[in-house]
């Protein structure tokens, strides 16, 4: 008998396998870290003297109750850690662990994978010292460092605010919290985000306790370039009125909110569709998570809602995986999670709208900036081919004659801002420009390791 | 050879096994549990650089996504420093080292 699998260990997986233990299941659960909780729930490796209940703050309780529960948990699942599903063909995956290729059928396939930062590039983005927003948390949560002693953090969401206040608490200086949306912008976003008035407030503590160490904290910022000869030495912005400011620093942390790893969900199957609000394309899915016969989506690797969401919507997808297996529903359980997860979508929707990915700034980027950082395309070499092209322009034809979106990432750094340049040329919103389709392996994998599956 | 000037700032200890590496047969003082990645930025030292135009680049999204932080070990297989963990004794270099013996 073939089983029940689930890709993902962090709060979305986590909350699913408990659902499916509790009917009696036993899921196999991959996860291509080393230690479960995700990204944003990430646990240092043992010995790493760090108090994770100062830097989780409000989260703390959380994080804890959710590695406690997944020790429980653990005996009664087959966990696999450190392996990747780097293929689904059918009802197979193909993964890789320890450098050793393998196969797995499955009759049903939960996919929590996650989320990863967007990030608009800049002049100067690919210097040593420019990290993601979440990569500068995971520096400090999963190996106790800073990613510079002097770090500006720049990009458009509430979480620029959070980052900096914990890398202030670790004793980092911060040179400046640079927001590219304005302000007015994301006040006539409040009445949305009103419906989750706790976070909210969360939220604008975090911007209040900036204000108060006396944090340059800048609305509706336009980049101009990170500078530096071989590694950060300033980042240079206009602010609201126009003026050139320079900020000295060493490191920048660069976030413009998250964006969900779709590429296994392309695999498997998945339908996609345009979302206007976070201008991206995603997995289409039922109230409960179905992605398609014997396939199910949750957590923020579907719809960005945060760790709560996440894990809400990975129980509620487990719920949906058992009623298909004929089992009798929770209704009670179920009316519960829905509720919940879209309650916490809803609000993360209103983010997303409060806190603006900067289309126009993207598609009036200079042609020298580099858009692909692994195949080295510029955002001119882009435009080029698009002037010579012929036929329907889409990102994958732009993809096909640049190599932009091609290299080892497969368009996970540069996609959405090869979307907004390629939609300001064809006009239209970001639909118009078409959807990048993922392809296997979605991480590299060494050819040796590939034909030992074969 | 110019001062290495470290990207990294450890702010929380690490107690364990000490571990030393080599990177461009440079000795680099680590403690297990270390991701390579962050042994070397806190050494002064680059990840690499890159294949076209010779930039150096020193990773990115620090999560196992953007692929920006290989390094190459000697046994030749390449290793994305920012999910693989120090190892005692492992040799490292920022471009694919030829086998011993060519002559390239």
């Amino acid at each position: 008998m073939a089983d029940t699998v689930i890709i993902g260990a962090g709060p979305a997986g986590i909350g699913a396998a408990e659902v499916l233990c509790a009917s009696g299941l036993r899921p196999i659960l991959i996860d291509e870290g080393a230690r479960a909780g995700g990204q944003g729930y990430r646990r240092p490796a043992a010995g790493l003297a760090l108090d994770m209940g100062r830097l989780m703050g409000a989260q703390a309780g959380k994080y804890a109750a959710l590695h406690r529960r997944f020790e429980a948990l653990q005996r009664r699942i087959d966990y696999r850690s450190r392996t990747l599903v780097w293929a689904i063909e059918g009802r197979q995956l193909h993964l890789l662990h320890d450098g050793r290729a393998g196969t797995l059928a499955f009759d049903k396939l939960l996919i929590a994978s996650g989320a990863m930062d967007r990030v608009a590039p800049l002049p100067g983005w690919t210097l040593p010292g420019v990290f993601t927003l979440g990569g500068a948390q995971l520096a400090l949560k999963d190996q106790g460092c800073l990613i510079g002693s002097r770090v500006a953090f720049l990009g458009s969401s509430p979480l620029l605010a959070l980052a900096a206040g914990q890398y202030r608490e670790m004793g980092a200086d911060i040179a400046v919290i640079a927001d590219t949306t304005p302000f007015p912008a994301k006040v006539a976003a409040l009445p949305g985000l009103l419906r989750v008035p706790r976070t909210l407030v969360r939220g604008l503590g975090y911007m209040g306790a900036s204000l108060l160490a006396g944090t340059p904290m800048l609305h509706g910022v336009t980049p101009v370039a990170v500078q530096g000869g071989s590694r950060v030495e300033a980042l240079l912005l206009r602010d609201a009125r126009g003026r050139e400011r320079r900020f000295a620093c060493d490191a920048v942390a660069l976030g413009y909110g998250l964006k969900p790893e779709t590429q296994l969900a392309d695999l498997a199957g998945a339908a996609f569709s345009y979302d206007p609000d976070f201008r991206l394309f995603l997995p289409e899915i039922d109230g409960m998570g179905r992605a398609g016969p014997d396939l199910y989506l949750a957590g923020d690797g579907v719809r960005i809602g945060g760790a709560d969401a996440a894990e809400a919507s990975g129980a509620l997808a487990a719920h949906a995986l058992l009623a298909d297996l004929g089992q009798p529903q929770d209704s009670e359980a179920v009316r519960r999670l829905t509720g919940q997860v879209e309650r916490l979508r809803a609000f993360q929707r209103g983010l997303a709208r409060a806190f603006a990915w900067p289309k126009a700034q993207i598609a009036a980027l200079p042609d020298t900036v580099m858009l692909c950082r692994c195949e080295n395309v510029t955002v001119g070499e882009v435009r080029a081919a698009m002037n010579k092209a012929l036929g329907p322009l889409e990102v994958n034809r732009v993809k096909a004659m640049t190599r932009c979106g091609m290299g080892r990432c497969q368009g996970r750094v540069c996609g959405p801002a090869l979307q907004e340049i390629v939609a300001s040329r064809v006009g239209g919103d970001g639909a118009a420009a078409g959807r990048l389709r993922g392809q296997a392996p979605v991480k590299p994998v060494a050819l040796a390791a590939a034909g030992t599956a074969a | 050879m110019e001062a290495p000037m470290a990207l990294f700032r450890r702010v929380a200890a690490r107690a364990g096994r000490p571990v030393t590496l080599s990177f461009e047969g440079r000795a680099i003082r680590a403690t297990s549990g270390d991701s390579v990645l962050a042994a070397l930025l806190e050494n002064g030292a680059l990840i690499r650089r890159l294949e076209f135009g010779r930039e150096p680049r020193a990773g990115f999204c620090l999560m196992g996504a953007c692929q920006d932080c290989w390094v190459w070990s000697a046994e030749g297989g390449r290793i994305r420093a920012c999910t693989t963990e120090v190892g005692d004794g492992m040799i490292l270099s920022a471009e694919p080292q030829l086998p011993a013996g060519s002559d390239g």
